[in-house]
């Protein structure tokens, strides 16, 4: 049985709809995360987990327990917010004790506890300072230590590292992977950075305004996105547009592209198919464009010449223009290119992915 | 939880029918009734009468005038001591706004000790010159005018100074970079961004000179204002006009309030992105003008805490010391010796400051009330009101803080005069309680701003931090939301007292012998001709309040 689960959840402000029908579910120990650029209604639906919204309708269920209704103060779940929302009229320890004293724990629990919290988080020592003398990772990290000071039964993360500076940002992220497995706790997290997601989550979904379009593992996600929305949205694409003309009988794919009347092969399974003469959309991570300057013959072999080239330190973005077919391709060292020359693309078919219209 | 914000709710409503409608409505109803039935006679018989129409023609004359002159010289000043640096700067800047805290009526004496035809200046000149007459004589037009401009431009000033460190100095610099020129970037980034500023300093001038009564009943001379007719009707007996002439008041402020919000309304600018540099002071390196400059902040130093060192020095003057002299010829403790030692000064003292303090910690409880109400605090939950529900609740709040003294007192005293509807067979009026009353709904709009205020900057987040973290609605009140706000409603709370402590134009109406103010013993004191009592009356209302300000700022700064 799932810990949390989400049925049918919904939630409008005015006329907008900002959570369409959002069913997830989340197992004990796990690091769930929700994905998705801003406005898409993620930060919503963890404030429905916390309590702090209600939903319009559907339900929330924790541990067996049906607990929509119930108010933020009584579901236990600890909270860390994107400002922190420390309280700055209150000093490192009584911030961090703040849950213990609204639960009227006994003084020594409380020492102990906001100690341990604070070790935890590596700022033993910094009870008696104030907030405001605290850097951002600091800050940062008191807000993660109040949170887990109450021993909660969910760790609720929202978009915490954003305000953090790049390297802090991927330093404080493996702290805190580390310190959420250490505890054994079970946490949901939401963000608009793939990357962060990626490196965090046992399992992501991917939400997209208002609705969730996909949920996986990070690698599933990226490899084999459910529809554009996720294409788009997870990593660079080259999304084709294509209509299929082969028949429905063979498992080999045929399409034809609109731009630039290219031929294309790719494995297609009977699910897949697309109806005949309706454009569809094939995709390809530029990862997997093969560029060679040989004139190379054979399946999905495309002539093309260097249109533009992207120096970005380890690799390089190339995009070529295959008779107005624009692609782009991810190149470790883009050693004899130049713009204008002549290449052949290769797109290996076992690479491309046949999407739905989102 | 909702049951708590029903109960404010009620609160709310009990307090707003009685102090704010129902006295409204009374006068307004009397005014269109005569001899228990209704009639527009009294407007005919009131705007019949050369001397109201004159006074209408005045008020509003006296108040367009003072909006232009203190806009004169108060939005040069604050260009001159916000964009520029130079000696002398800080000493102007650090008691531009003096004229402010200063009670009305107390202002009003400083300025007849020092500009009146037997004040120091006139004095000095005549007795500089031998002349037989004094120069000039304080009163009418004129003396109206420089005092007004004198009380009131602190708004201009500090309104536009406000306005200016807010515009992002980057806005000018772009214009200034796709090459528009000093004017053109003056009348098309900056003006336009100034405006709200400068109407709002255009409103509360015009408003505060609607309501000005000491000045024009102490040195007004020939010029009748609205103020001074309803007091001079009510002094008569004359109900039914006073009525009558309140309710025009009312109408005319309630009016230039509309036509002003509607057209700042037209003028507001969000802010796109407020992450730019405001902008750096520049320092006026040239040598003469350097010199005009720091000569213009001395200059305007002393001009602005003349009639406060007036005040100081008459307050020492012997009795009958100062008749014909420059300066009073003799000094003494006397008169402050009498004001702690007299059982009358006391007993003024006490009033005022008991009838203050219960106004202001009404004003405080009344403001946790109304600002739950008004503050949408969980994002997550509807509020019990709605925005239109908000706005009404607004609405009714302001209108005593927007309508002239006058007009709350009559309207009060009209309402509460005889038993009523409301209070049954209680009379409010003749007794100690219509001050406080009055001094309350005067100036809990400014503990309500405060409180607002100081709520709407505390992070809704944080409050949801700490339920997440278990706290309860009352713990949440309790342990973060109200360590947050104290300061400034506090500040708020000492600002409405000392206001109140100085209040003179509402309490000359309905005062009784056992609530009798301060400001009332100022004004019989002057009337006696014991300037050096009026004058100690007076600096010690003014220590106290600069006292309370200086504690309010810190209070501020605590925010």
């Amino acid at each position: 049985m799932p810990l949390l689960s989400l049925q049918n959840i919904s939630r409008n402000f005015g006329s907008t709809r900002a959570v369409a029908d959002v069913s997830l579910e989340v197992e004990r120990g796990e690091f769930f995360g929700l994905l998705g650029p801003s406005g898409c209604g993620k930060t919503t639906t963890l404030r429905m987990i916390a309590g702090l919204e209600k939903p319009d309708s559907g339900s929330i269920h924790f541990d067996g327990k049906e607990i929509t209704d119930l108010p933020p103060e009584r579901r236990g779940f600890g909270m860390v917010f994107q400002n922190y929302a420390l309280f700055p009229h209150l000093n490192v320890f009584e911030n961090v004790a703040f849950g213990l004293r609204a639960r009227h724990a006994a003084k020594e629990q409380m020492n102990e506890r906001v100690r341990s919290a604070l070790e935890l988080v590596q700022l033993p020592g910094y009870e008696k300072r104030a907030i405001d003398e605290l850097s951002g990772g600091q800050q940062q990290r008191v807000a993660i230590a109040r949170a887990i000071a109450i021993e909660p039964a969910l760790l609720l993360f929202d978009e915490p590292l954003s305000n953090l500076d790049v390297s802090l940002r991927e330093e404080t992220r493996g702290e805190l992977r580390e310190l959420v497995t250490r505890l054994g706790l079970t946490a949901v997290y939401v963000t608009h950075d793939q990357e962060e997601a990626f490196a965090l989550c046992d399992r992501i979904s991917v939400m997209v305004g208002g609705k969730l379009m996909q949920t996986g593992k990070p690698r599933e996600l990226y490899e084999q996105p459910a529809d554009i929305a996720v294409a788009r949205f997870l990593g660079r694409n080259n999304l084709i547009r294509a209509v299929r003309l082969s028949s429905s009988k063979t498992n080999d794919g045929e399409f034809q592209t609109l731009e630039g009347g290219h031929t294309l092969h790719m494995p297609v399974t009977r699910d897949d198919l697309a109806p005949l003469n309706k454009p569809v959309v094939l995709a390809i991570r530029p990862e997997h464009v093969q560029l060679s300057t040989n004139d190379h013959e054979g399946q999905n072999a495309l002539r093309g010449s260097v249109r533009e080239i992207v120096f970005a330190g380890a690799t390089s973005t190339v995009r070529v223009d295959a008779n107005g077919l624009l692609l782009e391709a991810l190149v470790l060292q883009p050693d004899g290119l130049r713009v204008d020359q002549e290449c052949t693309v290769v797109l290996r078919p076992d690479r491309m992915r046949l999407l739905k219209q989102g | 939880m909702k049951a708590d914000r029903l109960l404010l709710l009620a609160v709310a409503i009990v307090v707003l029918a009685y102090g704010v409608i129902y006295p409204n409505a009374a006068v307004v109803s009397s005014s269109f009734q005569r001899a228990g039935s209704w009639t527009l006679a009294n407007y005919r018989e009131v705007l019949s009468q050369r001397v109201v129409i004159e006074a209408i023609v005045s008020s509003l004359g006296l108040s367009i005038g003072t909006v232009v002159l203190c806009a004169l010289v108060g939005v040069p000043l604050a260009f001159l001591f916000e964009r520029f640096t130079f000696p002398g700067r800080r000493l102007f800047a650090a008691i531009a706004a003096l004229p402010l805290v200063l009670p009305p009526l107390v202002g009003t004496v400083a300025f007849i000790f020092l500009v009146g035809e037997s004040g120091i200046l006139a004095h000095g000149i005549q007795n500089l010159f031998g002349l037989e007459n004094p120069p000039w004589r304080l009163a009418g037009w004129p003396a109206l005018l420089l005092f007004h401009t004198y009380t009131m431009y602190p708004f201009f000033y500090v309104l536009t100074g406000a306005g200016l460190r807010r515009i992002d100095a980057s806005l000018a610099e772009a214009a200034r970079s796709i090459g528009g020129s000093r004017v053109f970037v003056f009348t098309r980034v900056l003006a336009p961004q100034l405006t709200p500023s400068l109407i709002a300093a255009a409103l509360l001038t015009f408003m505060t000179s609607m309501a000005s009564f000491s000045a024009p009943l102490l040195f007004g001379g020939n010029v009748r204002v609205l103020t001074l007719e309803i007091f001079t009707a009510r002094q008569r007996g004359d109900t039914m006009i006073a009525v009558t002439e309140t309710v025009i008041l009312a109408v005319i402020s309630l009016a230039a309030l509309i036509v002003f919000q509607r057209y700042e309304g037209t003028r507001k600018f969000a802010a796109a992105t407020m992450k730019g540099a405001p902008r750096r002071r520049v320092t006026i390196a040239s040598g003469k003008a350097r010199v005009l400059a720091a000569a213009a902040a001395v200059i305007f130093a002393i001009v602005l805490v003349l009639p406060v060192a007036t005040l100081f020095l008459v307050s020492f003057a012997r009795e009958g010391s100062w008749t014909t002299q420059t300066f009073p010829s003799a000094y003494t403790l006397a008169n402050y010796q009498r004001l702690f030692s007299d059982p009358y000064a006391a007993e003024v003292f006490f009033n005022s400051f008991s009838m203050s303090a219960i106004a202001a910690v009404a004003a405080l409880l009344w403001s946790f009330c109304v600002v739950t109400l008004l503050v949408k605090r969980d994002r997550g939950k509807p509020a019990l009101l709605g925005r239109s529900g908000r706005r009404l609740l607004s609405l009714l709040i302001l209108i005593p803080w927007a309508l002239p003294g006058t007009v709350v007192a009559v309207s009060v005293a009209e309402a509460y005069g005889q038993p009523s509807l409301l209070l049954g067979s209680f009379v409010l009026v003749g007794t100690f309680w219509i001050l406080p009353a009055v001094y309350f709904l005067r100036f809990m709009p400014l503990v309500v701003r405060a409180l607002q205020a100081s709520m709407e900057q505390v992070d809704p987040a944080l409050s949801e931090a700490a339920g997440s973290l278990g706290a309860r609605a009352w713990q949440r009140f309790m342990r973060v939301t109200l360590p947050l706000v104290w300061p400034g409603a506090v500040a708020g709370t000492l600002l409405a007292f000392v206001i109140a402590l100085g209040e003179y134009v509402a309490s000359v109406l309905v005062f009784v012998p056992v609530n009798r103010p301060i400001s009332i013993a100022i004004a019989s004191e002057l009337r006696d001709f014991n300037l050096g009592a009026a004058a100690a009356y007076g600096l010690v209302l003014v220590v106290i309040i600069s006292i309370s300000m200086v504690i309010a700022g810190r209070l501020e700064k605590l925010r």
